[in-house]
């Protein structure tokens, strides 16, 4: 392991952090504008132009907000829960394959943190430590409705990775690797995941959007019947953490969902300009391509967010374990059979 | 408990069926209501920079006029405030000077004139009374205050400034 490559990991890592970050902070304005144009509104418009700056007003209040931790809370643990929140939400975005290959000068620098040969494991792990942060938030607090929160959190999870974990083991057949690299290289120009996997797909992002606590399965947050939910007790940068982690979180089932699905960093058309590109914009016109997709993401699942109304929380076991657990058992059983029939003939 | 009234409606319930128990077309048709409206006008404004056009019968704050000379027309009548329901309006009646003529168009004039606004109903009934036309309603919305004495206009808030043309 030499020097560069060290310094090679390192800024990359930086760079992913912050954009993630940036990311996260812009989205809390776009869900505002988009809530706002979804409802013949105008969103945030004070603060710089079209209300651009507003974020940066937000977190300034967060800082500025008085710290309370509530006399008979686990103080320890009270402040491990965001912190956890968001560091789970920060490490997933590691094995993510932002570009194809970028070459400097004479040295090939790979868009990706690290390529571990389980990154779907890995990718899956991440988001089963999520729920940690929110489960040792509610708990610590020592307040009725935050532990009530932090139990529905943790039976929603569980409940959705089974359908998550069942989904992504049909496309493990279709892809024969769990390495996400070489699912992104699989799905060269047009041949994206999607047109094989559409079922297994549709089951994923309805998981996704259990996974991350979004609209319609935010019940952990309810309002309506447990105040704040699991930060009901948090105030200050306390509860902007776990304010942020929940947007960091969409952003990376955001990237994961592209990648695994809809071909990562690779378009149609993707060879023609790598050849004209050259060697550094080509990878790097396919990275805007994978972050286009992102967003589109992202608004999507902001667009359901202001759509559709929440469920009920026997609605929620009963989609989870009735409905998607059986789909995605049925759809491990028809690919396998699919894929046994074309290797035969 | 007993029926209020004879009208009855009996609700049909029937199980859903597989598409509608699906949610998924029911789903998409929600989405396409809400993105069409990325696309429709929006219903508010910008509120301090824009504002909405009143109707013209709108009554706002009140403005106590003065005569073509730009003296003031109220005589101290008090009418307007006997007709005031919400009996917001006080005034100090005071007799005009020989050398206040430019300034008062009657004899009479008053000295104090007060409203508060925060008992003001914005009714009309002040300008309806008003038999020398002197006080309106026509002037913008009262603004927000932090201390009760604040929305007690005088004079000095109510009449309006005087022309510059014959000056």
């Amino acid at each position: 392991m030499d020097i560069a490559f060290v310094i090679e990991k390192f800024i990359l890592v930086t760079i992913i952090f912050a954009i993630s970050l940036l990311i996260a902070m812009y989205s809390t304005y776009a869900e505002r504008k988009v809530a706002a144009f979804l409802q013949d509104r105008l969103g945030p418009d004070r603060a710089g132009p079209f209300g651009m700056f507003q974020p940066l007003a937000d977190g300034l209040k967060m800082f500025m907000k008085e710290e309370i931790i509530p006399t008979n809370a686990n103080k320890w643990l009270f402040m491990v829960g965001p912190g956890l929140a968001m560091l789970t939400a920060c490490i997933g975005t590691a094995v993510i394959p932002w570009g194809s290959d970028v070459q400097i000068g004479d040295r090939i620098v790979p868009l990706q943190v690290t390529d571990i040969n389980v990154g779907i494991l890995y990718i899956f792990g991440v988001v089963s430590l999520g729920v940690y942060g929110v489960m040792i938030g509610g708990w610590a607090s020592n307040n009725k409705y935050s532990l009530l929160s932090a139990i529905r959190a943790a039976s929603q999870n569980i409940s959705y990775e089974i359908a998550m974990g069942l989904s992504i083991i049909a496309l493990l057949l279709v892809t024969n690797t769990m390495s996400l690299k070489e699912i992104v290289e699989q799905q060269h120009g047009w041949q994206w995941n999607i047109i094989y996997q559409p079922l297994g797909f549709l089951i994923f992002i309805i998981c996704a959007f259990a996974e991350t606590n979004r609209a319609p399965f935010d019940l952990p947050e309810c309002e309506t019947e447990l105040i704040g939910g699991y930060h009901t007790e948090y105030s200050s940068m306390k509860l902007g953490f776990y304010l942020f982690a929940e947007y960091i979180n969409m952003f990376v089932s955001a990237a994961v969902m592209a990648t695994l699905y809809f071909g990562g960093y690779n378009y149609p058309g993707m060879d023609w300009v790598l050849l004209n590109a050259g060697p550094l914009f080509g990878p790097l016109i396919g990275t805007v391509v994978f972050f286009v997709k992102i967003f589109a993401f992202i608004f999507f699942f902001m667009w359901v967010r202001w759509t559709i109304p929440r469920f009920r929380y026997d609605q929620l076991m009963h989609l989870g374990w009735k409905v998607l657990i059986p789909l995605a058992i049925a759809n491990v059983i028809i690919t396998g059979v699919v894929i046994a029939i074309i290797e035969k003939f | 408990m007993e029926p209020l009234t004879s009208k009855k409606k009996v609700l049909e319930q029937k199980p859903l069926t597989l598409a509608e128990r699906m949610y998924l077309p029911a789903i998409v048709k929600g989405l396409s209501v809400t993105i069409s409206h990325i696309f429709k006008k929006e219903a508010t404004i910008r509120y301090p920079e824009q504002e909405r056009e009143f109707s013209t019968n709108f009554r706002g704050m009140h403005s106590l006029k003065r005569d073509e000379q730009g003296r003031e027309r109220c005589t101290a009548c008090g009418l307007c405030a006997l007709s005031c329901p919400a009996e917001a309006i006080t005034m100090i009646a005071a007799e005009r000077k020989q050398e206040e003529k430019e300034l008062y168009r009657e004899e009479k004039y008053a000295a104090v004139y007060e409203i508060n606004m925060l008992r003001c109903i914005f009714c009309g009934l002040c300008e309806e009374a008003c038999p020398k036309e002197a006080i309106y309603l026509d002037g913008p919305i009262v603004p927000a205050d932090y201390l009760r004495k604040d929305f007690i206009y005088g004079k000095d808030k109510l009449v309006e400034q005087p022309l510059n043309n014959n000056k």
